[in-house]
């Protein structure tokens, strides 16, 4: 147990509009989320006394669509703490930071914040996925160095390729399959598919997925997310702050953001799992709730093989049994015992990166999932984000 | 290597790491080494991870290495002939986690596996020597190979 549960509550949320090349100004997406999140905590922007925020100013390229000087001095407010840059517990470790801060009295509310404008970026004829701050590598005078000196240069370009090796070893350590992994991808899309903000909602079969182009095997097409314009935002609150406002407040139960192994896509000593795996059991020991309390799981899926890491490190099944536990797809389907991804994930409704989920984690504990809302009122919900080197994640109690 | 090598993003070599991306110069893999501990150092550090010393020499390793991990890149994220080519994490033989991320070579895509015993050989480019790996089996060895 730790000083953190119920220190910090989830007040409002806010999402901009969404979709492939926009061709919108990025802060202005950004600002959208903003205000919508201010607005829907009931709170006046005066109010919002900190600001926080992953991975912040990246400059040109699409990554990151606002940092937190745009957006300060956007709104004109008069921060008591602000927090942003790229070195946190995964994405959503921005909102950890943000949870400690209103938990030590830093902060009253803080306005939490990821845009992106990958798509629009793409499309503007720039070249697509060379992952993290890859920088342009086709000649110039580019070096790799800093993550990428080990990586570029052995022609692992993308984020898909780093992912594609911990999945190949899975498949070989636990007799994992395709056709297990598919069900990551077939059961996003159904759920995409009825959320109407989702960037792609038609049926997928698992032919479709099967027969898919593969991009770095095992990984195909449909393991990868889609890149979207778009930004999400949330108020943390002080509970005592939060109580009477708009919203039934949200508690932050507990945050899992542990990295005991090694910060490298290479050099993670267990080449079966990520980060997860040090975050995921970090959750359960500042709570006395467990995986069997969760109610809905809201798990990172900027490839496929990422949320199979995490339904294993959250506990959900045991190391190594999550091919078997997606397999059909039954448990994890909206009736299911646990429902996983219920807005479509990364996969099929666009990638927000991280923030996308801890949106979706608090839009059903309010019961507002619309045709996708999950059955029988959840009250605790699990929000989880980055693979890689990056993970961290959230527990949210309603009440 | 076949004279139409793939585009290889070169790395910034420095005083710190050049003995890494140099070594194939004289044939050699070479990595950072504790001389207290005699623990094998990668990527550089100016200290031990393990005793935290700071007396460190570059040293050899054998080359000798086994596939931990591997993926076949489909996606023609650069034009190149060779697609699917194959991306592997491979282990040093001198020490659990002496670990590279590497591309394997001079195989048939149909031989590579997790386990494989492979051996370095280098790709020069320009003012770097890149550390590749082949199979240690003379006869999985496919000079030049095309991919399956
Ligand atoms: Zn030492």
């Amino acid at each position: 147990m730790n000083e953190l549960r119920r220190k910090a509550t989830v007040s409002g949320i806010g999402q901009s509009e969404i979709g492939r090349r926009l061709m919108r100004n990025p802060l202005d997406l950004t600002l959208d989320a903003c205000v919508a999140a201010i607005e829907d905590a009931g709170l006046r922007r005066e109010e919002i006394d900190g600001l926080s925020t992953y991975p912040g100013a990246m400059g040109p390229g699409g990554f990151s669509g606002a940092g937190i000087s745009d957006v300060h001095d956007a709104l004109r407010l008069p921060l008591r703490w602000f927090n942003g840059g790229p070195e946190h517990p995964g994405q959503l470790g921005s909102v950890i930071e943000a949870c400690m801060a209103v938990a030590c009295g830093l902060a009253n509310h803080v306005l939490c914040f990821r845009s992106v404008w990958e798509a629009t970026y793409q499309g503007k004829g720039k070249r697509a996925g060379l992952g993290l701050g890859g920088g342009e590598s086709s000649g110039g005078g580019y070096r790799a160095s800093g993550m990428m000196e080990y990586t570029l240069p052995f022609r692992a370009y993308s984020a898909v390729n780093w992912i594609a090796l911990f999945a190949q070893r899975h498949f070989h350590e636990y007799g994992t399959t395709r056709e297990q992994l598919a069900w990551i991808a077939l059961n996003a899309r159904r759920n995409a598919g009825k959320n109407p903000s989702a960037i792609y909602r038609d049926p997928m079969t698992l032919d479709d997925y099967l027969s898919a182009r593969m991009i770095s095997t095992p990984l195909c097409l449909f393991d990868c997310d889609v890149p979207a314009d778009g930004a999400t935002a949330f108020i943390v609150s002080r509970p005592e702050r939060a109580a009477d406002l708009r919203r039934e407040p949200l508690f932050v139960e507990s945050v899992g953001c542990a990295l005991k192994g090694r910060p490298s896509w290479d050099q993670f000593d267990d080449l079966s799992t990520m980060a997860t795996r040090d975050a995921g059991p970090a959750l359960w020991e500042g709570t006395e709730l467990g995986p069997g309390d969760v109610d809905v799981a809201e798990l990172y899926d900027g490839f496929s093989f990422i949320t199979l890491s995490w339904l294993e490190s959250l506990g959900f099944c045991g190391k190594g049994e999550g091919g078997a536990f997606i397999e059909g797809g039954e448990r994890i389907a909206l009736d299911g015992s646990l429902p996983l991804n219920t807005h479509g994930g990364q996969l099929s409704a666009g990638r927000l990166h991280g923030y996308g989920f801890l949106h979706e984690a608090c839009l059903q504990l309010w019961g507002e999932g619309g045709e996708r809302q999950v059955p029988g009122d959840p009250q605790v919900a699990v929000a989880a984000a980055g693979g890689g080197p990056l993970a961290g994640c959230l527990l949210l109690t309603k009440g | 290597m076949s004279a139409e090598q793939p585009f290889r993003v070169l790395p910034r070599v420095t005083e710190e790491n050049a003995h890494f991306w140099r070594g194939g110069e004289q044939g050699q893999l070479q990595f950072l080494r504790c001389s207290a501990c005699r623990t094998w150092i990668h990527p550089t550090s100016p200290r031990c991870p393990e005793c935290l010393g700071k007396g460190l020499v570059v040293e050899s390793a054998s080359g000798r290495a086994t596939v931990l991990t591997y993926t076949f890149n489909h996606q023609p994220w650069v034009p190149s002939a060779d697609h699917p080519y194959p991306i592997a994490i491979v282990e040093l033989e001198e020490q659990t986690g002496l670990r590279l991320m590497t591309n394997l070579v001079n195989l048939s895509n149909e031989d590579v596996a997790i386990g494989l015993a492979v051996r370095v050989v280098f790709e020069q480019r320009e003012d770097v020597w890149f550390p590749l790996f082949e199979p240690a089996d003379a006869a999985l060895r496919r000079v030049g190979a095309d991919p399956a």
